[in-house]
């Protein structure tokens, strides 16, 4: 009981079982932590017990057995509704109230908990500022008058209204189309690590999951974590068949979203290929001409650079000063040192 | 002359208007009889409908109440008439209303029901999920969102009503059904034709009147849901 805080789980769940009345184990038996601070990511192909999974931390589903404990308090000995005010919550179809504006919305929480107007409304001000909204533009739209992207923005304000320690997402970033998906992606793991908000979010999508998560948990049917580690790890080395299968075979091209360049990498300065200096010292003021990056750029970035270069090496710099230059080979070279060389495509044969 | 200028010239005597029996006072009356089966109607069918709409579980036990319901429309409203004047309620404009009411019943109830029903469940599980207790639910959400068309069905129920309500001269009540059987009695058919226009005139006025009503009620939010 008197374990330090510090390491208290956020969320854990001991031995947890869900079988519904018509007799579907969604899941089997389920022991997982979200740590303080955490993202962590459930992902997993349909069906295998993610929502279900997510749905009994605020008690949205009753477990049939087991545990759940949100720091440390047993979840099944708390007020239902009092529990779901603590606990932010963003549901795949967002869910907004569509009789009411979006400042309406994000004040629902806050209302329900009997803030002033005043606080209320200069909350609202600052949470939709936070997640990209001009106040004086969106605050009084109905959520019909919003985009796709715009709706889940104000889905995640409302969930984040009153600062719960813990978010429970559920698809989050579904109906939005690729760029402005990895976008809001972005933006919200800003958000995340701004605030220090613990996060258990559900997603099928396996980009989605390596991009935002802390740790990544690879469910399969019946609730089964068949792999719980660090993207990195996921990806360059996957527990089991089930796992590599459900990576696919894109995991070399996944890897470089996450790797960043570092100093071993890099060729040594002044080792420039044929007539670097002179040609390219005009162009060293525009670094999109000169093809030049920063350490520190994530690795697909590097490939992006070299492959626009239109030769095989591209110069690297540290605050504006260059401190070598990266080839294709040491692109590979860096991709090994992310897997320990171990980049064997597994395609389950 | 033919029936339907017969039916002018009835409309066009100002005596037919005047006096406790003219149009003006058979109108009120007429008016008051519906309004109260409506209010009857909505007493009962609203709560029923509304409850059951709620609580997601009772889904079987609604649809099988709206069986219910919609099988009783087809017991003819005149039949049930004469089945209370014969038991105690006796005879007049009670048996009338009460006849009106379970009339209406079934639409007012069936639109509150799917209205409640047919709110987004997202919309639901998102409220649910951020803490709201099952009562503002109901009251912050799901009532507004399902406020036009339990409207609708009020509207519905209201014409219908007007429609159904002249059958209570036929058991001695009052209304304008009393210009069309005083007619009959009287083989004056323009009469008759000139009550009838009145009846289908007055749910015209009534279904335009709550119509512009129901517009200018419903809040800016829940009417430009509709606009979208
Ligand atoms: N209320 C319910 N009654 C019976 N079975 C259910 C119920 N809800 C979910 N299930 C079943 O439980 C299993 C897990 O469902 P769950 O919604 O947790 O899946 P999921 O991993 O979130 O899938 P998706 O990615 O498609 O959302 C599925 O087989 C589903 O059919
Ligand atoms: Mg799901």
């Amino acid at each position: 009981m008197t374990t330090s805080g510090a390491t208290e789980p956020v969320i854990e769940f001991q031995a947890v079982r869900k079988e519904y009345p018509d007799g579907t184990v969604a899941v089997g038996s389920l022991d997982l932590e979200v740590r303080p601070h955490e993202l962590l990511a459930l992902v997993g192909p349909s069906g295998c017990g993610k929502s279900t999974t997510l749905r009994m931390v605020n008690r949205l589903i009753e477990p049939t057995s087991g545990r759940v404990l949100l720091t440390g308090e047993d979840v099944a000995t708390a007020d239902p509704v009092a529990l779901r005010r603590r606990i932010g919550y963003v549901i795949q179809h967002v869910g907004l109230f569509p009789h009411r504006t979006v400042s309406q919305n994000v004040a629902t929480v806050p209302q329900l908990l009997g803030w002033d107007r005043r606080r209320t409304r200069e909350r609202v001000g600052e949470l939709l500022e936070l997640v990209g909204l001009e106040p004086s533009t969106y605050a009084r739209r109905y959520p019909h008058e919003l985009s796709g992207g715009e709706r889940q923005r104000v889905g995640v304000a409302r969930a984040l209204a009153t600062d719960p320690p813990v978010l429970l997402m559920d698809e989050p970033f579904g109906a939005v189309d690729p760029e402005g998906r990895r976008r809001l992606q972005t933006e919200f793991r800003r958000i995340q690590q701004d605030l220090g908000t613990a996060v258990m979010l559900v997603t099928h999508d396996i980009d989605e999951a390596v991009h935002l998560g802390d740790r990544v948990a690879v469910f399969s049917a019946g609730g089964v974590v068949e792999q719980l580690d660090a993207p990195v790890t996921l990806l360059s080395r996957p527990a089991n068949e089930t796992v590599a299968a459900f990576i696919g075979t894109g995991r070399a091209v996944r890897l470089l979203g996450l790797g960043r360049l570092r100093l071993e990498d890099l060729g040594p300065l002044g080792d420039g290929g044929p007539g670097t200096a002179p040609t390219r010292g005009s162009a060293q003021t525009d670094p999109a001409v000169a093809g030049s990056i920063e350490l520190g750029a994530t690795l697909d970035e590097t490939l992006s650079a070299l492959a626009a270069a239109g030769r095989d090496r591209v110069d690297v710099t540290r605050s504006g000063t260059l401190v070598g230059h990266v080839t294709a080979a040491g692109l590979l070279a860096a991709l090994h040192r992310l897997s320990d060389g171990d980049l064997t495509v597994d395609t389950g044969r | 002359m033919t029936y339907l200028t017969l039916a002018f010239a009835w409309l066009n005597d100002p005596l037919n208007w005047s006096g406790p029996d003219g149009v003006v006072a058979l109108t009120v009356e007429h008016l008051t009889m519906s309004l109260l089966a409506v209010l009857l109607a909505a007493a009962v069918a609203l709560p029923i409908g509304i409850g059951l709409g709620h609580s997601g579980r009772a889904a079987r036990v609604g649809t099988a109440t709206l069986m219910t319901t919609n099988v009783s429309r087809a017991l003819p409203t005149f039949a049930l008439l004469t089945i209370f004047a014969s038991t105690g309620i006796g005879f007049g404009d009670r048996p009338t209303v009460l006849a009106a009411a379970v009339f209406a019943l079934p639409v007012v109830l069936a639109t509150a029901y799917s209205g409640i029903r047919g709110v987004d469940v997202d919309v639901r599980d998102a409220a649910r999920g951020m803490g709201m207790s099952g009562r503002r639910i109901l009251v912050q959400v799901e009532v507004p969102l399902a406020g036009p068309m339990i409207a609708a069905g009020l509207r519905t129920a209201a014409v219908q009503v007007v429609a159904t309500i002249p059958l209570a001269a036929l058991v001695g009540g009052g209304g304008l059904g009393r210009i069309v059987v005083e007619g009959f009695g009287t083989q004056q058919y323009g009469q008759v034709i000139a009550g009838g226009a009145l009846v289908a005139a007055l749910c015209l006025v009534v279904e335009g009147v709550l119509a512009v009503g129901q517009r200018v009620l419903t809040p800016r939010a829940v009417r430009s849901l509709h606009a979208a």
